[in-house]
Order: structure tokens, then C-alpha cells, then sequence
């Protein structure tokens, strides 16, 4: 196979072969005579080694040698080409979506500002509410015979950001790591998701922060389960691999991992492409319908889907079939494992699937039956606005999670090899994260996000992050077509 | 035992009763019946709607007439026995426990069904089953015993297709529809049908009270995924 990227040390190594323990890929290996041995082709530029070497000796950079240059085959074409015609197999990778052409649509979103009209806010001065409570509205004011007001709010999550966790499942990620995510949900009073992986009886105190999640191969789901998280959310796809199950190979099915899945040992653990049980909105409504009864119609039931072409007609069922909120992910989220082909290639970005989405509900008149929770290549505090400003009630993190962690998004999750301890089960590599501080870094990620969320806000004139969903009056966009515009809903800049 | 109608006291009331035994009378396609249901005996008459006992979790439901679609939904443990049939999607993602039904079952019966430690789960079918029978099955013990249909298929289209564990008994001669080359069909010996089916089949004649022997009598054929072909070498990594 072709070498991507080339190791190198210059005059100021000490020969103390950190790199070497470091390098969980056996790019570096230390030799019987103290010396450094360099694998290239093994490298996948995770940045460990250049991390943690004392004195900056390392440099990891692209490999010059590459192939001649072609208008029409890049270089990554001809050895993905050289790799398949090698060994048959699905091209396998991780992390988000990497298709070159498709536009980052917050990146062409300007936010406003308040000037001379109406006065900004300071928000080190005055109160801003980030408060956001996720769930249906009821759609009438009840009273008794006395007049009184009667309670008749189904059941919500209550965020004091509106910044959430995504799915990440035990066994794609490590029990230290969902430790750490579970922690500082709690700290900061918001909400964790367990993924298709179970919950480990270690998370169990966590569970007022706990979303946990019903998928189609139903892994770890039990009565016990369902009872045990804030939130119940039916998994019919991610925006990694839309339309597609998913398999965790028996390499990582073990110990804990087998116990919390109730999978045995060693077994693959495959997810059917779809529910089986669900073929239709009707099937859907029934299966929301039963995870109410099972727990008592104490918790909300949350719907996550990819963001697919009609995704406005989806969202429309879905919520007409009885779940609380809606979760959609883009075409940039993140994934432990997923063919290449269906990451780059399927499914459509989280902005104009939430601008659709919102837009189809309002004008069906059901937008308050549901909330939006919209996820897929949130990068940091101004994407979660600007989602938000589209039709979103909050938006989860992955990516941007596992980076507060150590993550250099190197998309090597499915070697089971992670370096930096978080998307693998080899206990050698799970103790390298604390989660403690794990968790700490967490708070401080959403913490400052937070505040910046509250100053941006304080400058549009906005107190209340409810003020500005769907407030699509603070948004502009640059380099976009008249189609793009209209799909945002949002005006040219100047407009 | 407590008797409540399901048109004048709903599923409320008999939620409170955890561990006794209840009959309910009247159904008439009430769905969620049993839903979760952690202990305790029920008896249904009439015919239950959807998702009945789904998440069971260690009770019992009788249904004395038929069950309809998604029953046993991701069942955990105890026992389902219908004396009529069953729908479409019976026993989806169960995990553990004794789903029995005397006469048929719809399509996509016992789709990824799955055993742990403890957990085995059991489905038994006395008639015939749908397509896409087991699909994804990923542990646990199928049986179709074809009673009432005898030298004809006892199986539809796809039976077994995708699965990695488990095993699916059929008692037939007749090879299935269309198996999939990632399966493998083979006879059962003497020793696998008293060592594993027997206890099964003659549990399954004591619930709904026939004579064993009429349901194990002739030859059985077993159906598990071929091991040398595992999802793993789909792959490539980048």
C-alpha cells in the first residue's frame, strides 16, 4: 500500500523513544539498539508522537512522492483503486463526510447585529437565557371546573445550553470516554447519549442526564434500560451512513463491551439496514407508541434520522407520529466505522435539511409538536447558533466532543487503534484518557461556547435563545445561489 | 384470579396488579397489551392488537385466539404463547425468553433474534412461517414444525438470509426457497434432536396441551450462517 505520510526527526531527538510507547499504529518502533525505526505506510499522522516528544523532534508531514498529477484521478482515486483491486473488499474509514465539493453552508451565514435601532445586550450586565426545553407543546390551555390552570405538559428535556452530546456508542468509543461525556453532562446540565452500545452499570448514577438508544439491531435494549435514561431516541439513521445498519466486529465485543451489548464474546454485532419492525410512519408511530407504555409516558421519545433528500415529508411524519423531538444529522457527521463511499456521497447537509424541516412544520402548523435537535459537523459556538437561527432547538456534538478529549481526527476509529484512547477497547490505550479531566475539558468546551452563544445573542438584541430559533431575520448569506437562499430562507447579504 | 375488561377498565387498571394472575376479556385489536410486563400471568381473550407483550421481561401472556403484527417486540424474557397465529414481524430483536404459536406466523418472524449468557430465546412455530423467516438472526433457536402442512413448504422466500448465529430448525424435507450460499443446510442427527429439541418441543405440547411426539415425530433440517463467510471480509480499511 501506498505511504500517505512521511516521519521524520531532526538533530534534537534524545533517543528517549517516547514516540515509539506513544505510536499506537507501530508507525514508530524502537529497535534492540536504542534506535528509532520509522514505518511509514503504518502512519497515520494522529499526532501522539509529535504531542508528546520533549524536544519538537518530530515532524509528521504528507509523503512527497505521489503519483503524477491527473486532472480527473487524484491521488487518493488511484489508491483507493490499488487498495480495492488488491482486496476486494468495501472501502472502510470514520469520522465525518469528506466530500471536497460540497459546500459548508455556515461558512457562507453571516449573524446580525443590533446598531442604533434597537439597543444590543450586554450579557456580563443583564440576564441572557439559554435555557432550552426540548419536548412537545401541548396545543391548548386546560382548566378545571374551578378555572385553574391543569398541568397537561408532556414530558421534557431541560437543557441549560442548548448544546448536547451526540450518540456514541460503547464499544465505538471507550467506557472512559462515556464516562467523561456522562460526567460533564451532568455537571452541566445537559444530556449524553449512550448510542447503540447499552448502558454500562457503572453509568447507571448519570441517568438524569442519560439519553439512551433504541436501534434496529435492539443491543443492551431491555425494560430496565428504557427506565433507567431522561430520554428514550429511536435510531433509524446517522448522517454518516444514511440507509445503512451498522457492524461492530467481534475484535471489540469483548469483556464489557459483550456485557453491556448483551452480545457473547468475540460475535459480530450487526445492525440491520432497517428496523424490521418499522416499515411505514404507521409502524414507526407504533413503536414510539410502545416505548411509551413500556415507561409509563414519563419520558420523552426522540426520532434521530439522516438528512436525506425529502427529509421535510419525514420530519412531517415523524412528527405526526407521536415522538417529542426530532434529531436529524447531516452529511458531515461523524461515524466509528462507515464505507467510504456511503459517508462521501449520501445524504444532504444539516442546514438545509433543518431550514427545510422548519419550514415544512410551520406551514403545516405542527412545528410546536416537536423539537429539532440538529447534529453533523458542528464545529463550534457560532455553527450552533446559526443551526439554531434555521429552525433548530439545539444541536449535539461528536466530533467537537471527542476533539475536547485529545482527538486530532486522524479518521482512524475502525483500526480499533486509537492513540489518543478514545475510539478503542485496548486497555493500554483507554487508561490514556482521565475521565475526570476528561470531563472537565467538556465542561470548559460547552461552558465557552455558552458564553459565546450568550454574546452573540446579547449583540443581535436577543435575551432568550427561544427568541432566536428559527429566526432565519439573522441570517445572511454570501456565495450563495437563489435555490440555496430559498432552501435557507434567508436573504443576500446588503439585502 | 383477577378478570378485567379491556373496554371498561383499559390497560390502567391492570398495570397496578404487578405479579398476579389476570385474565382480560374483550379485545377487539387493543394494542400494547403485556407491554413490559415484568411478572405475573395473563390471559387474553378476544384478539390483542400490535406490539403485544413487547419488552416482555419475564411475565406470561396466553392469548387464546390470534396475535397480530410486532408481537414479543424486543421481548427480554418469560413467555408468549398464542394458540392461534401470529402477524408479520413476531418476536423482532428478542433477546431471551419462549415465544410459542401454535398455528402460523407472518412474514419476517424472529428477525434478529439473539442470545446472551443466560438469555437464549426460543420461538416456536407450530404451522408454517412467512419470508424472511430469522433474517439477521443472531442467536437463539427457530423451529417450524409445519403441522397441517405436510410435504408442502413450510418456509417463504429468504429464510435466514444475513444470518451470523443461532440456529433455525425446520421440520421439512423440503429444501427452503432461495437459501443463501452464506448458509448452511443440514440434516439433524438423533442425538441434536433429543439433546435440543426435544425439551424445547415437548415444552412448547405441554403449553398448549397436545401430545409431544405428534410434534416432533420425522426429520428435521438445521440452517446456520457459514462461518468461513463473515461480514468482516467485506471490507477494506483505509
Amino acid at each position: 500500500m501506498m505511504r500517505r505520510y512521511r516521519i521524520r526527526k531532526d538533530d534534537s531527538c534524545i533517543l528517549c523513544l517516547r514516540c515509539a510507547r506513544e505510536c499506537s499504529f507501530g508507525a514508530i518502533t524502537a529497535e534492540q539498539d536504542g534506535s528509532l525505526a520509522f514505518h511509514h505506510e503504518k502512519c497515520t499522522d494522529c499526532q501522539r508522537c509529535a504531542s508528546f516528544c520533549p524536544t519538537g523532534a518530530i515532524f509528521i508531514t504528507e509523503d512527497e512522492n505521489t503519483f503524477r498529477k491527473n486532472g480527473v484521478f487524484s491521488h487518493d482515486d488511484i489508491t483507493e483503486i490499488l487498495l480495492q483491486a488488491e482486496t476486494g473488499g468495501v472501502l472502510l474509514s470514520s469520522m465525518g463526510a469528506s466530500g471536497k465539493n460540497v459546500p459548508i453552508y455556515f461558512d457562507k451565514m453571516l449573524l446580525n447585529a443590533s446598531q442604533v435601532t434597537n439597543p444590543s445586550i450586554d450579557p456580563l450586565r443583564e440576564p441572557m437565557e439559554t435555557a432550552v426545553f426540548l419536548g412537545q407543546r401541548p396545543e391548548k390551555i386546560q382548566r378545571d371546573a374551578e378555572g385553574r390552570i391543569t398541568d397537561n405538559l408532556p414530558p421534557h428535556l431541560e437543557l441549560s445550553s442548548p448544546i448536547m452530546f451526540s450518540a456514541m456508542s460503547y464499544g465505538a468509543i471507550s467506557l472512559n470516554v462515556q464516562k467523561a461525556l456522562a460526567a460533564a453532562a451532568e455537571e452541566i446540565g445537559t444530556y449524553w447519549n449512550t448510542g447503540e452500545g447499552g448502558l454500562h452499570e457503572s453509568l447507571y448514577p448519570y441517568k438524569r442526564n442519560t439519553i439512551v438508544q433504541v436501534a434496529s439491531g435492539r443491543f443492551g435494549v431491555h425494560e430496565t434500560y428504557l427506565n433507567a435514561a431522561a430520554a428514550i431516541e429511536i435510531k433509524i439513521g446517522q448522517g454518516a451512513k444514511p440507509g445503512i445498519g451498522g457492524h461492530l466486529t467481534g475484535k471489540k465485543i469483548i469483556g464489557d463491551v459483550s456485557r453491556t451489548r448483551m452480545v457473547p464474546e468475540g460475535l459480530d454485532a450487526i445492525s440491520p439496514a432497517p428496523h424490521h419492525d418499522i416499515y411505514s410512519i404507521e409502524d414507526l408511530a407504533q413503536l414510539v407508541m410502545s416505548i411509551k407504555e413500556a415507561t409509563g409516558f414519563r419520558k420523552p421519545v426522540i426520532v434521530k434520522v439522516a438528512a436525506v433528500h425529502n427529509i421535510a415529508p419525514i420530519a412531517s411524519g415523524i412528527a405526526r407520529s407521536g415522538a417529542d423531538i426530532i434529531s436529524i444529522d447531516g452529511y458531515r457527521g461523524g461515524t466509528g466505522a462507515a464505507p467510504k463511499r456511503i459517508r462521501d456521497n449520501v445524504g444532504i447537509p444539516i442546514e438545509l435539511a433543518i431550514a427545510a424541516v422548519d419550514q415544512r412544520l410551520r406551514e403545516e402548523r405542527i412545528r410546536d409538536r416537536v423539537s429539532i435537535i440538529a447534529s453533523g459537523g458542528i464545529r463550534n459556538s457560532s455553527d450552533a447558533i446559526k443551526a439554531i437561527a434555521l429552525g433548530a432547538d439545539a444541536v449535539s456534538i461528536g466530533t467537537a466532543a471527542l476533539c475536547a478529549l485529545g482527538c486530532h481526527i486522524c479518521a482512524s476509529c475502525h483500526t480499533g487503534r486509537c492513540a489518543w484512547g478514545l475510539a478503542t477497547q485496548d486497555p493500554d490505550l483507554t487508561k490514556r484518557l482521565d475521565p475526570e479531566k476528561g470531563a472537565r475539558r467538556l465542561v470548559n468546551l460547552v461552558n465557552a461556547w455558552t458564553r459565546e452563544i450568550k454574546e452573540i445573542m446579547g449583540g443581535m438584541g436577543i435575551n432568550s435563545i427561544e427568541a432566536l430559533r428559527g429566526n432565519r431575520m439573522a441570517l445572511r448569506g454570501v456565495d450563495l445561489n437563489a435555490k440555496e437562499l430559498a432552501i435557507l430562507g434567508i436573504g443576500y447579504a446588503g439585502e | 384470579m383477577k378478570v378485567f375488561d379491556i373496554r371498561n377498565n383499559g390497560l390502567e387498571e391492570m398495570r397496578k396488579c404487578s405479579g398476579e394472575e389476570i385474565t382480560l376479556t374483550g379485545c377487539l385489536g387493543e394494542r400494547y397489551i403485556g407491554c413490559g410486563m415484568k411478572d405475573g400471568i395473563l390471559h387474553v381473550e378476544g384478539t390483542p392488537g400490535n406490539a403485544l407483550a413487547s419488552y416482555l421481561d419475564g411475565g406470561t401472556v396466553y392469548v387464546d385466539g390470534n396475535a397480530q403484527d410486532a408481537a414479543a417486540d424486543t421481548m427480554n424474557a418469560g413467555l408468549l404463547a398464542v394458540k392461534g397465529s401470529a402477524g408479520d414481524a413476531l418476536a423482532y430483536g428478542m433477546r431471551g425468553g419462549r415465544v410459542y404459536v401454535l398455528g402460523d406466523a407472518g412474514y419476517r418472524a424472529g428477525v434478529h433474534m439473539k442470545a446472551y449468557e443466560e438469555h437464549r430465546s426460543i420461538l416456536v412455530i407450530g404451522g408454517r412461517a412467512g419470508s424472511f423467516l430469522g433474517e439477521y438472526l443472531a442467536g437463539g433457536i427457530i423451529i417450524v414444525l409445519g403441522m397441517g402442512y405436510e410435504g408442502r413448504s413450510i418456509t417463504g422466500y429468504f429464510c435466514g438470509n444475513g444470518m451470523y448465529a443461532g440456529t433455525i430448525y425446520l421440520r421439512t424435507e423440503t429444501e427452503p426457497l432461495n437459501l443463501s450460499d452464506k448458509l448452511i443446510r443440514r440434516s439433524v442427527g438423533e442425538k441434536e434432536k433429543e439433546d435440543i429439541l426435544r425439551p424445547i418441543i415437548t415444552d412448547f405440547a405441554s403449553v398448549f396441551s397436545i401430545p409431544a411426539e405428534q410434534c416432533i415425530e420425522g426429520s428435521f433440517i438445521a440452517i446456520e450462517a457459514d462461518k468461513s463467510k463473515s461480514y468482516s471480509q467485506l471490507y477494506a480499511a483505509v
